[in-house]
């Protein structure tokens, strides 16, 4: 241990964004100099703080925006001490302390201690249901209070942070009002007109906003109850956000004697007025500026790291910043000064109908701000001329149509060619505005590197690593930088070419925003097309279906033609019919009703399927009411043979008749058909359970398969006989036939909620891994529980005989007649 | 033979679904006319040029309908095949006119024409 002695010791204090990131920038430069200590008043490790809104609005897990997990730490030999405030430097024994009485000596002391919220100073303000928009605890608070069915909520503050909280809030079911003190929303990042349009679509979202209002004080007694204005008006609030903005915390800089003005104040080196001491981030101020967005914590990080590294030549020299709103649906781009003034000129955009405003301020012919509404495609090409001071005199009559109007030097070929666009951007156009990743810096990474994905350029470069908005710009550099050797990664791809969320997101934030037909998906996740196509439109069926059992109303138009008629298409536009025989038993009497319908109705084909039902080929479309009919009569119902839902349940003759039958096979699979027939699945289930280990219904290559041993009930999951043969995996072993039911209906539940449409069961089972599966539905006794009772809610909906309703109902007899016959 | 374009009046647009389609079943083949959700009425020849599957029973979207057998996405205002995809359903003239659709076909000389089978 000679060699730990040898280092420096540098003590960083604050596990945040900016701390971490210049430790992360130190490492790439100088991996062994220091034996790095790092206080987190947090209890959590590092995370992504800008990502709380997607957390907060479920588009995201807390998992999902952690930035270096604890093994990050371990393998850089990094000591973390988390839930430890440090309440002491001590500058002459070169130490600081912990408020749990740690203390630990420092060579060089670097201080990231962020901000805090700013609290106004009314009366109600401690009251309990009044959190600020900080940390993971008041995403929280704000979650639970939803949950716990807090009805109102109200944002005071209409910035950046407050709107984010409302939405947020608003996606997680409760009624939002945001009040605002000044005349228009976001008034620091956008203009008049910009605003508006923001806050006319905050309304349409159902988010009150009430500008010119100012707080007179919080109410309550025991828990807040409501807000007062000075104006006299009283809005009832569950749940008070306050988001008025950040001041920096430098609280613990100023007990040491630091120099300290609005923030800890800083040279050009990220040094403070002691040397020994660095300061990062948004407790800093440096030329008189403080900042509260990212992009600046970076360009800081990577001088702090060169001081550290001992390249003192390094220089900070202030940051000009930009802003998105990372409300989905919503784009909004700011970037500069916009305030305008004597020398400078505006050119104004505004396209009423598409909601699309936009607006360059222009300074002796540099563009000195940008405002973006409704789109903001041009944002980083606006930003990096902004940047880079360049004179766009030259671009001026057609600036504002953006990138791909001209200029540039690729001509008219943008707009019509992204990957032109790309390729015309400079090495240093900042790509990922999260992580400040210029293009140079990711395209350096592909070819230095060898990366071939999207994740590796994540890992490497932390570019689309954030929010993810620049994730089509990094696959584009891809694929310049490897050509045809790129694969877009197939996790990530989107469901349909309609729109670019993928199917899990969907499904996630249907339940999230509430979403309940197929318009106000692709209204909230502003789909590309007017109303999608064959493959994204029976997906969001299905996907609305399964979320909302029993109040969403199924989209006829949007079911493929085999469940808008109930019936199998065949190759010459006849169809085929298969009545359901439960556990695959069947009688004279139905024998008998089937034999009379192939002679009344001519059908040319009768085959027995390899699911033991027999089915009937060739019935022409008008025919198919009229057949039905008649096996109705003779009380049999759909087999569902068309359906993405339960076909059949395959059964060998079990315990009743076979000499090695050791229980009653048949009845168990009459018991589970009867259970799960009519359901919906992302795609089509097959069940099947044999009597003893002979295994005669091939029960281990079905979704679901139960195999009988003496002491009770094998279970399999996700085999398939299909075009890629599977083997079942094993799930347990249970000893009732109420438990195979049980665990049927939770298995086919936790497939129906999580599963891609399209996906069968072995597919989704390899992605997600067994071991998920078993946690979910055999060791979480609850879980399991809770999953079949959704199932059992679910059917309670599905289970009425589609034949039945259209042979003797007429529902959908449209559907079975021609419109007209002519000549 | 010389043969004149007859209009003829198939029914209205309120019997076919919004994005959806009915087929009118003629001595030379069943046409599909359909209906966009934007309420535009199409006519189509119901065989698609692919595999002659049923134009008329697909998932339409936009001005187009996705055919059930093979996905091949045609276009309704001209029949073509989209995508990299290559052939043609052919099409029919279509009046609309208070809701009432007319289509325009060229018919063999013969006995008069029969109305609207549908009983719905």
């Amino acid at each position: 241990m000679t060699l730990a002695n040898t280092k420096e010791r540098l003590v960083l204090v604050g596990n945040g964004m900016a701390g971490i990131r210049t430790v992360e920038e130190l490492l790439q430069r100088d991996p062994d100099r220091y034996e790095i200590t790092v206080f987190g008043a947090e209890p959590h490790v590092n995370y992504n703080r800008i990502m709380l809104s997607p957390v907060l609005a479920g588009e995201k897990t807390f998992d999902q925006i952690v930035l270096n997990d604890r093994s990050w730490y371990d393998r850089n030999g990094i000591a973390l001490l988390t839930g430890e405030k440090v309440e002491k430097i001590d500058r002459e024994a070169r130490t600081v302390t912990s408020i749990g009485g740690r203390t630990v000596g420092y060579d060089r002391l670097l201080l990231a201690t962020g901000s805090d919220p700013f609290i106004i100073p009314v009366p109600g303000r401690d009251l309990p249901g009044v959190v600020t928009f900080r940390d993971m605890f008041d995403v929280e608070a704000m979650l639970r209070k939803a949950a716990d069915g807090g009805r109102h909520a109200v944002v005071i503050g209409g910035g950046l942070l407050g709107l984010e909280a409302a939405n947020g809030l608003a996606v997680n079911g409760m009624k939002v009002t945001v009040i605002h003190l000044m005349g228009t929303i976001m008034e620091r990042q956008l203009d008049e007109a910009a605003g508006f349009l923001l806050q006319r679509e905050l309304e349409d979202r159902g988010i009150d906003v009430i500008t010119n209002a100012d707080t007179k004080a919080i109410l309550g007694e025991g828990h807040v109850t409501g807000v007062l204005l000075k104006d006299g008006r009283e809005i009832p609030a569950d749940l008070v956000v306050m988001a008025v903005g950040i001041r920096p915390s430098t609280g613990l800089a100023k007990a040491a004697g630091l120099a300290v003005e609005r923030g800890v104040v800083v040279d050009d080196h990220m040094v403070t007025s002691d040397p020994a001491i660095l300061a990062v981030g948004e407790c800093v101020q440096h030329r008189g500026a403080t900042y509260g967005l990212v992009a600046p914590l970076w360009e800081m990080a990577r001088v702090c790291a060169d001081q550290l590294a001992g390249r003192p030549e390094s220089a900070y020299a202030g940051s000009v910043t930009s802003t998105k709103l990372k409300v989905t649906g919503i784009d909004v781009f700011s970037a500069g000064d916009f305030s305008g003034g004597k020398d400078c000129e505006d050119i104004v955009f505004r396209d009423a109908a598409r909601g699309v405003y936009k607006r360059i301020v222009l300074k002796e012919d540099r563009i000195a701000g940008a405002v973006l509404y409704g789109d903001t495609r041009d944002g980083a090409w606006y930003f990096q001329m902004l940047r880079e001071a360049e004179n766009v005199a030259p671009l001026r009559e057609t600036l504002i149509f953006g990138q791909g109007f001209g200029g540039q030097g690729f001509g008219g070929g943008g707009a019509a060619n992204p990957k032109a666009a790309v390729a015309a951007l400079s090495d240093s156009a900042e790509i990922c505005g999260c992580n400040g990743v210029c293009k140079g810096a990711i395209t350096r990474a592909i070819a230095d590197k060898g990366l071939t994905s999207l994740d590796d350029v994540r890992t490497h470069t932390k570019a689309s690593a954030s929010c993810g908005s620049c994730t089509g710009l990094v696959e584009q550099l891809l694929e310049l930088s490897l050509g045809d050797g790129y694969q877009a990664a197939a996790a990530a791809k989107p469901l349909c070419k309609c729109t670019h969320h993928p199917h899990d997101d969907v499904r996630r934030l249907i339940v999230a925003g509430e979403l309940k037909s197929i318009p106000a998906v692709m209204q909230a996740l502003e789909w590309k097309t007017p109303n999608g196509c064959h493959s994204c439109r029976p997906a969001l069926n299905y996907y609305l279906l399964a979320a909302w059992p029993g109040e969403y109303k199924d989209d006829y138009q949007s079911r493929f033609v085999n469940e808008r008629v109930h019936a199998n298409i065949q190759k010459d536009g006849t169809y085929s019919v298969v009545p359901r025989m439960w556990g695959g038993l069947t009688s004279a009497k139905e024998l008998r009703a089937i034999a009379d319908v192939v002679d009344k109705f001519a059908i040319p084909t009768v085959k027995v399927t390899g699911g033991q039902r027999i089915d009937l080929f060739g019935v022409k479309k008008e025919d198919l009411p009229a057949v039905w009919k008649d096996l109705n009569e003779a009380g049999m119902v759909s087999g569902h043979a068309y359906a993405k839902g339960l076909r059949t349940v395959k059964t060998c003759v079990g315990s009743e008749w076979c000499r090695f039958g050791t229980q009653d096979s048949t009845g168990m699979g009459v018991k589970l058909e009867r259970m799960t027939w009519g359901t919906w699945t992302p795609h089509k289930v097959k069940l099947a359970v044999s009597g003893c280990p002979r295994n005669c219904a091939e029960a281990t290559i079905k979704d679901f398969g139960v195999v009988a041993v003496d002491s009770g009930w094998e279970l399999y999951v996700a085999g398939n006989g299909g075009m890629k043969v599977r083997e079942c995996d094993f799930l347990a072993k249970v000893e009732t036939e109420e438990q195979v039911l049980e665990y049927c209906g939770a298995f086919l539940q936790l497939y129906r909620e999580e599963a891609r449409y399209l996906d069968r069961t072995a597919p989704w089972v390899e992605r997600v891994g067994l071991d998920y599966v078993k946690k979910r539905v055999v060791e979480d006794d609850e879980g399991r529980r809770a999953l079949f009772a959704r199932f059992r809610f679910s059917q309670v909906f599905s289970q009425t005989d589609p034949w039945d309703e259209r042979a003797s109902r007429g529902v959908d007899s449209h559907e079975f007649a021609p419109l007209a016959m002519v000549g | 033979m010389k043969e004149d374009i007859t209009w003829i009046e198939v029914g209205r647009v309120a019997d076919i679904p919004p994005a959806g389609a009915r087929v009118v079943k003629t001595p030379r083949g069943d046409i599909a006319v359909f209906r966009t959700a934007d309420d535009d009425v199409f006519a189509v020849r119901d065989r698609c040029p692919h595999a002659g599957g049923p134009l008329s029973q697909g998932i339409v979207h936009g001005a187009r309908v996705t055919c059930p057998l093979h996905n091949w996405v045609i276009d309704l205002a001209s029949g073509e095949a989209t995508g990299p995809d290559e052939g043609c359903a052919g099409t029919f003239p279509v009046q609309v006119e208070n809701g009432l659709i007319r289509l325009g076909l060229r018919l063999p000389p013969g006995p008069a024409l029969g109305v609207p089978g549908a009983a719905s």
